[in-house]
């Protein structure tokens, strides 16, 4: 397979690669360790599938413990070290020898476009601006108002973010964070989810009959379970019949500590669940239940829960109320009121009708955060980076061929070229 | 003699320190140009499907005839009336298509699906690119605005680059759903 001249070679073909459906050469930089599931994970592994699907050469640079657990296609930039940021444990990579290797894979990948995840964060992503030349696009997952560490350090990454061509932000939510905390402005494309692979789930008979769902990590507050379980005496009161089915990592016995016996028993503990069991868990429960009290940026699982045909009841996050149009495709109630969630939950418990008007309406909405319509908008952003840079290259190529420049294979030498005009 | 070493030292961090500097603006203003060439692009891509549209009988006369003008205005504008002939486009693109009859109309002619996709493309790429054009303006000027910058002229007699600002907004129609 000939890989496509790209920005890098812009000697003879002078095309952008990508444009009339030339395949693209494409490296993304998972900024987190790819055996540890999370958003940013998924949203990478999920991307990187749907290119290949479209039939883009796609490599993954991550940090990984172990080289042989990853997928094809993806490529370990080492092992990653737990820090505490953002409110989690994160596992990141930095580091001179970190730094060599993201500088080898750059090399070594020749890529029309770089996209680069979580830039700001002190891992993967930064050290690829920084050693990276040619077009690079940056996708922002986070929104941290209160990110004192990103402000101090704002002269320090300067330089590396700049080079960034274009930049994504997750939702209307992040963009803000990104424009207060770094100046400039970014696009916003949602994360993508496979709809229909959460629509085609079965339910599971031992999963239906009042239930209300919850996933995320059980010992994690912002995750938000505390409310979620001040609030099921209530609801247990008006609904005796309902159970709560909880995924997700963490300590059970600290999650129900302070709860009556009769209403830890109408508590089940699933553990951590693959993809397959989730999606068959959000289309057997007759509620999801979000109780998030903050650090979210999109809301990824409330789309999956909707894409299921869960009618979805949500602390009132920005985020949150983005995804649910504003409380149109599921309900809201005020972020940590354990009360109002009960009295929300015990309304929707007992109004069958609303719920499918709920379902109904959020099925049409998810389709917006499909890969389908997300992908098409990614690849329209790197479309526009690799457009620009290869019009430059050619520039740059012709200005060249004038004097005795040396070929002008970087882009910088066009920058000459282009003040100069 | 550690005096000379010294100040010699400083005077290599200062040279590393001012070509670093001048490297990084060489860079954005690469980052600017290419923006912008992209940016032209998709402003001409949309210019010519519009004018496409207009010329193709899609469009009841009146339509297709302040379509054509509003298209063939953006396309022929001087650099300095550019960014209002390129707004005028999108009002008039969004005063055309704002009737769903019209708009089902174009669907079910001849060719008529293709060049709405193609439309849809192209006003959805605009603000994209123009976002981020003005993203790499903002970058440049904050360098140049810096102290070392302006007392050793490493910016030399480049023009202090400008946004680029229009009115973008897409017809409703086509972006929704």
């Amino acid at each position: 397979m000939n890989p496509p001249a790209g920005p890098h070679r812009p000697s003879e073909n002078t095309a952008a690669p990508g444009t009339d459906g030339r395949p693209l050469s494409i490296g993304i930089v998972c900024p987190y360790a790819w055996d540890v599931p999370g958003g940013v994970q998924f949203h990478v592994r999920d991307l990187a599938a749907h290119l290949r699907r479209r039939g883009h050469r796609v490599s993954v640079l991550t940090p990984a413990d172990d080289e042989a657990e990853l997928p094809p296609g993806a490529v370990s930039a080492g092992r990653a070290v737990p820090v505490p940021y953002n409110g989690s444990v994160a596992r990141l990579n930095f580091g001179f020898l970190s730094a060599a290797r993201v500088r080898r894979w750059v090399h070594d990948g020749d890529f029309d476009v770089l996209h680069v995840h979580e830039p700001a964060a002190p891992s993967l992503g930064l050290l690829a601006c920084w050693v990276a030349r040619g077009p690079i696009v940056a996708t922002f997952h986070t929104s941290n108002p209160r990110s004192r560490a990103m402000v101090a350090a704002y002269p320090l990454l300067q330089p590396a973010l700049e080079k960034i061509s274009a930049r994504i932000a997750v939702s209307e939510y992040a963009r803000r964070t990104l424009v207060e905390h770094l100046g400039g402005d970014a696009v916003v494309i949602p994360n993508g989810v496979d709809v229909d692979f959460f629509a085609r789930a079965e339910p599971r008979p031992e999963w239906q009959g009042g239930t209300i769902g919850f996933i995320g990590r059980i010992d994690e507050p912002r995750k938000g379970l505390p409310v979620l379980t001040r609030a099921l005496p209530r609801i247990l009161e008006e609904h005796p019949g309902t159970r709560l089915l909880v995924a997700g990592r963490g300590d059970t016995e600290e999650a129900l500590k302070g709860l009556e016996p009769r209403v830890r028993e109408r508590v089940v503990f699933l553990g951590m669940i693959d993809d397959e069991d989730k999606a068959r868990l959000l289309s057997s429960v007759d509620l999801y239940v979000a109780p998030n009290t903050g650090g979210e940026s999109f809301g990824i699982i409330l789309v999956e829960a909707m894409s299921a045909g869960a009618p979805v009841l949500a602390g009132d996050l920005d985020a949150f109320a983005r995804v649910l149009d504003g409380g149109a495709a599921g309900e809201l109630f005020p972020t940590g009121d354990a009360e109002a969630l009960a009295g929300a939950a015990i309304r929707l418990l007992g109004d069958p009708e609303r719920r499918a008007a709920l379902r109904e309406r959020a099925s049409r909405h998810v389709r917006r955060f499909d890969w389908e319509t997300v992908g098409a908008e990614i690849l329209a952003v790197y479309e526009t980076v690799t457009e620009g840079a290869a019009a430059v290259a050619a520039e740059a190529a012709a200005a060249g061929e004038g004097d005795d420049a040396p070929p002008a294979g970087t882009p910088r030498a066009g920058g000459r070229a282009g003040r100069r005009r | 003699m550690t005096t000379v070493i010294w100040a010699l030292v400083v005077l290599v961090s200062i040279g590393v320190y001012l070509s670093w500097t001048a490297g990084r603006l060489d860079r954005l203003h690469t980052r600017i140009d290419a923006a912008r060439a992209a940016l032209d692009a998709q402003l001409l891509r949309r210019a010519s499907v519009a004018q496409e549209i207009a010329t193709a009988g899609l469009l009841d006369p009146a339509a297709s005839m302040v379509l054509y003008r509003a298209a063939h205005d953006a396309r022929q504008a001087e650099e300095e009336r550019r960014e209002v002939a390129e707004s005028e486009l999108s009002q008039t693109l969004r005063a055309v298509l704002a009737d769903p009859d019209q708009l089902a109309g174009i669907r079910s002619a001849p060719g008529g699906p293709a060049a709405l996709d193609e439309l849809t493309a192209a006003v959805r790429r605009v603000p994209m690119a123009r976002r981020f054009h003005n993203d790499a303006v903002r970058s440049v000027r904050a360098l140049r605005r810096h102290r070392a910058v302006r007392w050793f002229r490493l910016a030399g007699r480049a023009p202090f680059p400008p946004a680029f600002e229009m009115d973008d907004e897409p017809p409703e129609l086509l972006v929704v759903g």
